[in-house]
């Protein structure tokens, strides 16, 4: 039977939706306000609304005296190298711990899912020595291994659940029907899993090219992302919140725009074997 | 060619022996199908021959090659799995063809063999749609006919029709075996349904946990049951078996009588009781009779029997239809 809703329970959901959808919003908002207001504006108290001082001078300072694209292409290759070569580790892991599960295989998962849980920090120093020794700091080689090891847990749980998803009997249908081990990859289920594999791609770049605490950490100038670019920001010419808040609109910007084309296959992915 | 053999075969899933030694001669062109309660090991023992399980001991030879260890791709064996499986991203078309493909053939020969195929199971007009736009039975035509194209050695049916609705399930099972009758080939056929059984085997093999309980023609194994379960598992409505002193009179520990061979009077007869259900077919009447020391028995009255609930009725046995059981529950006769 469909449950029945009423026009002022519309109404009440409706407000909260908005509500809760403002709120998560509202930090995304204020730094994109800000970023349009002069400095003298942006630190007025109380906040300046409708009298501020509007002007785009921020992003042209900011333009000006940093080298935009230098971190926006690091922050690109970072984030795309390390869920490639994620993928590349993750998609045979998946597959083997969905289709030929072994006596251990849940625990393996849960082992996996446990590296999360791990303060980053707790072993700040020995990344950090190791990446020192190892000629890796401060390269994007080295942050591409890092975000990769990071998010891998997360890549691998995805794609499991997604081919969990796949039924059995299909690949079975695929061996009688006399396909090989990479027929059956290349035909049957790979095109079956490239939804899954799109969101995980997705969401793994997502985190990649938000995350601020290794690559702020394990880099200074050469490989250093969108991430260092703003906290470049925050320290060394005191704080200026008009051009912090440009410099972190500019950070922002680009996967916001890659988020919101593809958050139709975001959504799909994350909500995947939720509803049949 | 389609000759079978299992000699030996057992399958173990971890310390339980699903399968704990079994032998089996599969001829050239049969119709086999395997029946019994659900967990007795029918579809194992289907899987163990496609290839799709590896047996724990024995012999699984194929028109005399020895297939034990072959994966599934080189046996030669076309399956219909009971949820279809078919590939949902590609069209019908795509699916009939993809066995096709997978050995080899150029384009052209496919399409023909793709087009004759459709013919025979009117599913030309569908052959550009997807899986998700046909019906249960329509999809079930996609997956014989994904089957029959590659030209076999034999068909693995794994309870085919149980998705399908009563009406549907009717039609598909004269299309298997008028299938059957025209391809000629060995076809082996899992179901827990003995009225498949029964109506569309040349040969039913009874599993129960694991073992075969008889081998044979439905009406040999309906009117020679070996034992008291396939006595019990053949038959619709299912066989009376009675136990105590009338089976003693016997000299048996058991004796079973089909329902269609208990004489219905409303006067005299050998067991007294009271109708708890009639159920009227058209055809026939079923009685289900309430025996005082037996439980409930089941009667069978040609036509229109006027007798309903509560009435007294008298049953008897037919001379020379009553099955003897022993202590073992084998067949004494």
């Amino acid at each position: 039977m469909a449950r029945t809703v009423t026009t002022n329970q519309k109404i009440t959901y409706t407000f909260f939706a908005w509500a809760v959808g403002l709120i998560i919003f509202f930090p995304v908002l204020w730094t994109i306000l800000t970023s349009l207001k002069t400095e003298a504006s942006a630190v007025a108290s109380p906040p300046e609304f409708l009298g501020a001082d509007w002007t785009l001078q921020n992003y042209a300072d900011v333009w000006q005296r940093s080298d935009y694209p230098r971190f926006f292409w690091n922050s690109v290759i970072i984030s795309i190298g390390s869920t490639l070569l994620g993928l590349a580790i993750a998609i045979p892991a998946a597959w083997s711990m969905a289709f030929v599960p072994g006596k251990r295989t849940k625990d393996l998962l849960m082992w996996m899912l446990s590296t999360k849980m791990m303060p980053a920090v707790g072993v700040l120093i020995p990344m950090y020595l190791l990446f020192q020794k190892t000629g890796l700091f401060d390269t994007r080689i080295g942050l591409i291994l890092a975000l990769m090891l990071m998010n891998l847990p997360i890549i691998v749980w995805m794609l499991y659940t997604y081919f969990k998803e796949i039924p059995g009997e299909i690949l079975e249908a695929a061996r009688m029907d006399g396909a090989s081990l990479k027929n059956e990859i290349l035909y049957v289920l790979t095109p079956m899993a490239i939804p899954g594999i799109a969101s995980t791609m997705l969401l793994n770049i997502i985190l990649a090219w938000n995350e601020a605490f290794w690559t702020i950490t394990l880099t200074t100038v050469d490989a250093a992302p969108l991430s260092a670019f703003i906290a470049s920001f925050s320290a060394p010419q005191g704080l200026f919140y008009a051009k912090l808040s440009a410099a972190s609109t500019m950070a922002i910007a680009p996967i916001l725009i890659v988020g919101w084309f593809s958050q139709k296959q975001l959504v799909r992915g994350l909500t995947f074997g939720a509803v049949k | 060619m389609g000759k079978i053999t299992l000699r030996n075969v057992t399958k173990k899933f971890g310390e339980v022996a699903v399968i704990p030694s079994l032998d089996l001669d599969i001829e050239d062109g049969e119709f086999v199908v395997f029946v019994g309660p659900s967990g007795c090991g029918k579809s194992t023992l289907l899987r163990l021959i496609a290839g799709l399980e590896d047996t724990s001991g024995g012999i699984i030879s194929i028109d005399g090659v020895d297939a034990t260890a072959m994966p599934p791709a080189k046996r030669s064996l076309a399956m219909v799995f009971q949820s279809y499986a078919l590939y949902p991203h590609m069209s019908v078309r795509k699916n009939i063809a993809f066995p096709l493909k997978m050995a080899g053939m150029d384009a052209a020969a496919i399409d023909k063999k793709v087009e004759g195929a459709a013919k025979v199971l009117n599913l030309t007009s569908y052959l550009e749609r997807r899986p998700g736009q046909l019906s249960g039975g329509q999809r079930q035509r996609v997956a014989i006919g994904r089957a029959i194209v590659r030209e076999p050695k034999a068909f693995l049916f794994d309870e085919p029709l149980s998705n399908l609705d009563a009406a549907l399930r009717g039609n598909m099972r004269l299309e298997i075996t008028e299938l059957h009758q025209t391809l000629k080939t060995t076809m082996i056929y899992v179901t827990h349904d003995q009225v498949e059984a029964m109506t569309m085997a040349d040969k039913i093999v009874v599993l129960q946990a694991g073992h075969i309980e008889q081998v044979g023609s439905p009406l040999d194994l309906y009117n020679h049951p070996a034992n008291v379960f396939v006595a019990g598992f053949i038959g619709s409505p299912r066989m009376n078996l009675v136990t105590g002193a009338d089976a003693d009179a016997e000299s048996a520990t058991t004796i079973g009588v089909r329902p269609e061979h208990l004489d219905i009077s409303t006067t005299a007869g050998k067991w007294a009781g009271k109708v708890s259900v009639a159920e009227r077919l058209g055809s026939d009447t079923f009685l289900h009779v309430a025996v005082p020391g037996h439980g409930s028995m089941t009667a069978r009255g040609a036509g229109e029997v006027a007798l309903s609930h509560g009435d007294t009725v008298y049953l008897t046995p037919q001379s020379g239809k009553v099955h003897r059981f022993g202590a073992d529950g084998k067949n004494l006769a």
